[in-house]
């Protein structure tokens, strides 16, 4: 069974062709790096697997499902979770909250139910807030636990993001950008976490990435686009040295 | 200073922090039960608005507050609720019964505007709130068969099983009841999922939709709650002023509630009761200054012997008896607010509770929010 596979996958937006026919596929349990140059289209394809722009043509196979015309709110209960390049948080909450929020996908209570907070809702708060807690532990989040987003540090912020998306329980991870922002130090941080996420939680990962070190430290494949259209896949050592794609960095 | 030592997760979904702050809630409890024993009636009346504001506040806090959904209109939600137990009323319906069907329709109304608003944002949504609240007004005055038009309509006395409820302490003990219930829901709402939902729409659609929070649905019930909750004050609101005319459920009443959120501190449920003590007691309080302080300036005069004091005690007084005044003095509050404490006087609160509870190492920068650049292209 595919776990994951875009087959074809392309978007206007007006006359321009943002993403143009693009076919690769995941592995389970594989992190996967997509990278290109600005306006290679990396974000759009993530946005289009995560359902917010509906694909001009192609399909999207998750699990062996067809995914292309499923509702964005459905992607998540599906095991698919995302970060944003420009950090997406919920900034007048708390960090606890925003990472509660990320439980919604999993939620069985009703409106009358939550309204009269029965028992019922009691319990699955706690429960939630325990899926939450091993979240924090795994990241290290514990001081910030009740800061609200407006009051920290971007770098914080941004393992709060990576933080929200592995709260959902995802199956998926996209992770747009990662290491944009982040100073050195920080950046080997989400190396270290990207490997745990693989390797302990058995999360596969789809990454957009620039930092050509992190790229290489922790992608098992790499697909490099241009324009829209894919220029190689393999292993990073493969693509980094593959003609195309230094003619797309470098120009000639 | 006082440290909170948290044990279980249970402590952070409790409805009060603390024994120290349930303690407080419950002497403001009993310092409302017994305030009719000693206030005269007047008193008693005005402060019976406190509590019908205070569930308007809350309506538009969840809906504007909470969700970030802006509404010009809330007022005809209001109207929709008074008119609606006021005609019920009329026709020897239960008071239960006639205020389950106000608040009913209310909601319907609520769940009919909040449809297009799934489409809009920000000023758009305002203005199309804005048309509904006008439109509601203009049916309010031309559907003479239910509202009577401009003849009005007269609102009869609550009687709930038998017991009239209509001396002004029994309606205060019913509205502040009322209210109590709301906040009370309100906060189990705010503490659960639907809550959550809520605030990550106001703060980022994009990032709610791809954590699993349908918009749609989310952004309706904000709007059916937030109308049913306006239906039951629309209903309390007809009991306090005992006659409906379509000219109280203006544009400048929608105008005068958004206001009550705003001062009393936006996405706090303590706002939406800072701003209804704002907003029910700023005229009573004017309307007794432009009568005392004259008084006072001009015995003051009289004592000392300098006419001048009893002279600017005549302008201050006259110049509260000019029309329009009271709006120009609500205005200047917000303009001041917006200007001075965007956190409204909930944020005063909370800075002045942090003062002394961390005193005397209270930082003024802890509330200074840094500039931040970083959001140049959202997703639309």
């Amino acid at each position: 069974m595919t776990f994951f596979a875009a087959e074809g996958l392309t978007i206007n937006f007006g006359g321009i062709r943002a993403v143009d026919a693009v076919s690769f596929d995941v592995r389970q349990g594989e992190v996967f790096t997509i990278i290109g140059p600005n306006g290679a289209g990396k974000t759009t394809i993530f946005n289009l697997i995560s359902r917010i722009y509906d694909p001009t043509a192609g399909r999207l196979i998750f699990e062996g499902r067809d995914i292309t015309r499923v509702p964005p709110h459905r992607i998540a209960a599906m095991g698919i979770a995302r970060t944003f390049q420009n950090i997406e948080l919920f900034e007048h909450a708390t960090l606890l909250d925003n990472l509660l929020l990320a439980r919604h996908a999993h939620k069985q209570s009703g409106f009358l139910g939550e309204m009269l907070f029965l028992p019922s809702v009691r319990r699955m708060e706690i429960e939630h807030r325990e899926a939450v807690e091993k979240v924090i532990d795994f990241l290290d989040l514990q001081q910030y636990r009740d800061a609200y987003i407006v009051n920290l540090p971007y770098g914080v912020r941004k393992v709060t993001e990576l933080a929200r998306a592995l709260c959902t329980a995802p199956k998926l991870l996209l992770l747009d950008e990662p290491s944009s922002g982040l100073n050195v130090e920080e950046t080997e941080d989400m190396a270290f976490w990207i490997e745990d996420i693989q390797k302990l939680l058995g999360i596969t990962i789809l990454m957009v990435e620039h930092d050509m070190k992190l790229v290489s430290a922790v992608s098992d494949r790499v697909l490099a686009l241009n324009y829209g259209q894919p220029l190689a896949t393999g292993t990073p050592q493969e693509v980094q040295s593959h003609p195309e794609v230094i003619r797309a960095y470098l120009g000639g | 200073m006082r440290f909170l030592f948290k044990t279980s997760y249970e402590q952070d979904i409790r409805l009060f922090r603390d024994r120290v702050a349930a303690g407080w809630y419950a002497l403001l409890a009993l310092a409302v039960v017994l305030l009719p024993t000693v206030l005269s009636g007047y008193y008693v009346g005005e402060i019976t608005w406190v509590f019908i504001y205070g569930i308007c506040g809350v309506s538009l806090m969840v809906l504007v507050g909470y969700t970030g959904l802006l509404s010009l209109g809330h007022a005809a939600f209001l109207g929709i609720g008074a008119y609606a137990h006021a005609y019920f009323l009329h026709h020897g319906f239960p008071w239960l019964a006639s205020l389950g069907l106000a608040i009913l329709i209310s909601t319907v109304c609520g769940i009919v505007v909040g449809l297009p608003a799934l489409r809009m944002t920000g000023i758009y949504l305002a203005i199309a709130t804005l048309a509904f609240g006008v439109i509601i007004q203009e049916v309010f005055t031309r559907w003479e068969s239910v509202t009577h038009g401009f003849a009005g309509m007269a609102v009869e006395k609550p009687v709930i099983f038998g017991i009239p409820l209509g001396s002004d302490s029994a309606f205060y003990y019913l509205c502040a009841a009322l209210l109590a219930v709301t906040l009370w829901l309100t906060r189990n709402l705010l503490r659960a999922p639907t809550g959550r939902a809520w605030i990550a729409i106001r703060d980022s659609e994009i990032a709610a939709q791809s954590m699993g929070v349908n918009l749609a649905v989310y952004k309706s019930i904000a709007f059916a709650y937030s109308a049913a909750l306006m239906g039951l004050a629309g209903a309390l609101f007809a009991h306090k002023i005992a006659y409906l005319a379509p000219d109280i459920f203006t544009i400048l009443l929608s105008i005068q509630l958004l206001l009550l959120v705003i001062v009393g501190g936006l996405g706090s449920l303590h706002g939406a009761v800072f701003g209804a003590v704002f907003v029910a007691l700023l005229p009573p309080i004017i309307a007794i200054l432009r009568d005392s302080i004259p008084a006072t300036l001009s015995d003051v005069a009289g004592t000392t012997g300098i006419a001048l004091v009893g002279t600017v005690g005549r302008v201050i007084g006259d110049f509260l008896k000019k029309p329009g005044v009271e709006a120009g003095i609500f205005g200047l509050i917000l303009v001041l607010v917006i200007l001075l404490e965007p956190l409204g006087m909930y944020g005063r609160w909370v800075k002045i509770k942090l003062y002394f509870s961390t005193f005397p190492l209270y930082k003024r920068n802890t509330f200074r929010r840094q500039k931040s650049y970083m959001r140049s292209e959202r997703l639309r």
